[in-house]
């Protein structure tokens, strides 16, 4: 039984974890301080509503966790034309041939579970999988979705021009009801991704060993040597110059 | 009523004429410009505008509705909005509040089409049922839908007053069995002002009128066709129980200690936050209260289908399709659960079908582990 080498690849830059980290946080921030928003605890107190501030502090959250995911989000787009090959927009785009072929892989080998009678190391995606890429597409869509109804909501009480470009937002539902509504629904969205998403990355590092966990804190990923073109200028270091 | 005067009057000559001294005639017009959202250096604009403008002619229809927008509007506080504007200068037809009926009726609101063709004011209150061919609300043996067609086409402008005109109101409710339809989906070919809820403030009511009898053209209007001196903001940031709201303080139910102190309506179902009125600011009865002042959440009334928007004591609002009693948490708790019960079975799956795979990895490490020099 012969063990396999591995090469270290840099998938993850830093921009794009930063990215990942901030957007984990941001996101778990709305959504915890949204459904207080939604349906606030009781509270017991003595004190006159001029000496309280609870509830207007948990809105103060959510709308600065909202704009920190949103101004996030930019920074992402544009690292995605500025990016490695892993981060940038073309790594997102669902069907071209060779990411139909991947999609396809996907869907057999990791979603239905079937063995491989040949392996072949390329359907081994090193960065995003095409069906994960497309559950990305799906929460940046649905990061949209929020974005315009919370901005929506927000804009009437706003005096800066950021969120009042969002005024259209409510007329175009017939009203607040129809936008406050869909901006609850969708961000079952986020739980139900969240769920899907860490049980993956849990069963890409269970199942293929090459640091799919710890890929998105050191930014990389273990892939097999012979997928690593050697090259005069090489990255092999020297015996001196290795770490363990 | 109709007046049928050949000298035309101005609103100033009318008023005076009706016994309002020169100094009611100001307080009206500095009243009714701080209603419209101006500054006081516009009174003397209203005032001027009052004096020098000819009467516009008026017809209010009413069709599907229960005619409060009518009693909001001459309750107003004002005497001179129902003593004058209402009363004796601009309505020549309005079924409700006219002397004349039948055909007398008829034949006025006809003449006044002829004669001011192109330059009367059209109010409509309630919605026109379009189902059945408009069958299902006739006045004088003609169909709503018919009437308001043939009443827009002259008209200046038409005024959609209150929920029915603007939205349906609770007329047009799920599965609205009359095919209730607001005026702007009908007419589109005019200016309409849209005046939501039910019924609108009798004060936004006037202060509409006087603005386009006094400047001639419509008040400045949002996207929805609402004026924005009254409906830009919600009824929550205005409302005067909103420190309890910032502070997190709610009543719970309406016979707690936290109701009785005046706490904020939220969670039992109040729907200020969502809804665009002057309920806080105007208030009703002659600024005497509004509903979250006498101890009852705002429903939502000017509201587009505020009466589907599921029910007045909750925060959630229905999901449809999935019973009666399901929100959107509800749902989502449920779905949340079948996913977290899906991925169990898939990871427990996941390591039977790919045991062999698992095996050789986990011996080959094994033996790594073992062959590790020191």
């Amino acid at each position: 039984m012969k063990t396999r080498s591995f090469k270290r690849v840099l998938v993850w830059e830093l921009p794009v974890r930063v990215f990942h980290w901030v957007n984990t946080l941001c996101v778990l921030v709305l959504i915890l301080t949204g459904f207080i928003i939604a349906d606030p605890p009781a509270i017991l107190s003595n004190a006159e509503a001029t000496n309280l501030h609870s509830f207007g502090v948990v809105r103060f959250i959510h709308f600065t966790a909202a704009y920190i995911f949103f101004f996030n989000m930019i920074l992402r787009i544009y690292w995605s034309f500025v990016g490695n090959r892993f981060a940038s927009w073309k790594a997102f785009l669902p069907f071209t041939k060779k990411r139909w072929h991947n999609f396809k892989h996907v869907l057999k080998v990791d979603v239905l579970l079937k063995n491989e009678k040949e392996h072949d190391l390329k359907d081994i995606s090193i960065g995003h999988n095409s069906v994960a890429s497309l559950s990305y597409i799906a929460l940046f869509l649905l990061a949209l979705l929020q974005i315009i109804t919370g901005f929506g909501l927000y804009a009437d009480t706003s005096t800066w021009w950021l969120p009042r470009l969002f005024t259209w937002v409510s007329p175009l539902f017939g009203g607040d009801f129809a936008v406050r509504q869909i901006h609850h629904i969708a961000m079952w969205g986020f739980i139900f991704f969240t769920l899907v998403h860490v049980y993956l990355v849990f069963y890409h590092d269970w199942l293929e060993g090459r640091g799919e966990v710890s890929s998105m804190f050191g930014g990389y990923k273990f892939v097999r040597d012979e997928r690593v073109v050697s090259k005069e200028k090489d990255a092999t270091v020297t015996a001196t110059e290795a770490d363990t | 009523m109709s007046t049928k005067k050949e000298v035309k009057e101005t609103y100033y000559e009318s008023i005076r004429k009706q016994g309002y001294s020169r100094r009611d005639f100001m307080k009206f017009a500095t009243y009714i410009a701080a209603y419209m959202g101006l500054e006081s250096s516009l009174v003397a604009q209203v005032a001027k505008s009052l004096e020098t403008t000819f009467r516009l002619p008026v017809i209010w229809e009413h069709f599907q509705e229960c005619t409060c927008c009518s009693e909001s509007f001459i309750r107003s506080d004002h005497p001179i909005v129902a003593d004058i504007i209402l009363d004796k200068i601009s309505l020549d037809y309005t079924l409700t509040l006219m002397a004349a009926s039948g055909h007398q009726a008829e034949a006025a609101k006809h003449a006044t089409m002829e004669k001011y063709n192109g330059e009367y004011i059209l109010c409509v209150e309630g919605s026109v049922p379009m189902g059945a061919d408009g069958n299902y609300c006739c006045i004088g043996g003609r169909s709503a839908k018919d009437i308001l067609i043939e009443a827009a086409a002259g008209a200046k402008a038409i005024i959609a007053w209150g929920s029915c005109a603007s939205n349906g109101c609770v007329q047009a409710a799920k599965p609205n069995p009359t095919d209730a339809t607001p005026i702007h989906k009908i007419i589109k070919n005019k200016p309409i002002i849209r005046v939501p809820g039910c019924p609108p403030i009798g004060e936004v009511m006037a202060g509409i009128i006087v603005h386009v009898v006094a400047f001639g053209r419509l008040p400045e209007l949002d996207r929805l066709g609402r004026p924005k001196a009254f409906y830009s903001k919600r009824v929550h940031d205005s409302c005067y129980r909103r420190p309890y709201y910032d502070a997190g303080l709610f009543a719970e139910t309406f016979d707690d200690q936290n109701a009785k102190d005046g706490y904020c309506l939220y969670k039992v179902g109040c729907k200020g936050p969502m809804t665009y009125n002057s309920c806080g600011t105007i208030k009703w009865n002659n600024g005497v209260s509004y509903p979250i002042q006498s101890g009852h959440g705002c429903i939502g009334c000017s509201e587009e289908e505020f009466w589907d928007n599921g029910p007045f004591y909750e925060r959630l609002t229905n999901l449809p399709g999935f019973g009666i009693e399901s929100n959107a948490d509800t749902v989502g708790k449920v779905a949340a659960g079948a996913l977290a019960g899906g991925i169990a079975v898939h990871a427990v799956a996941a390591n039977i079908a790919k045991r062999k795979q698992l095996k050789s990895r986990t011996s080959r490490g094994k033996i790594n582990e073992e062959n590790l020099s020191h």
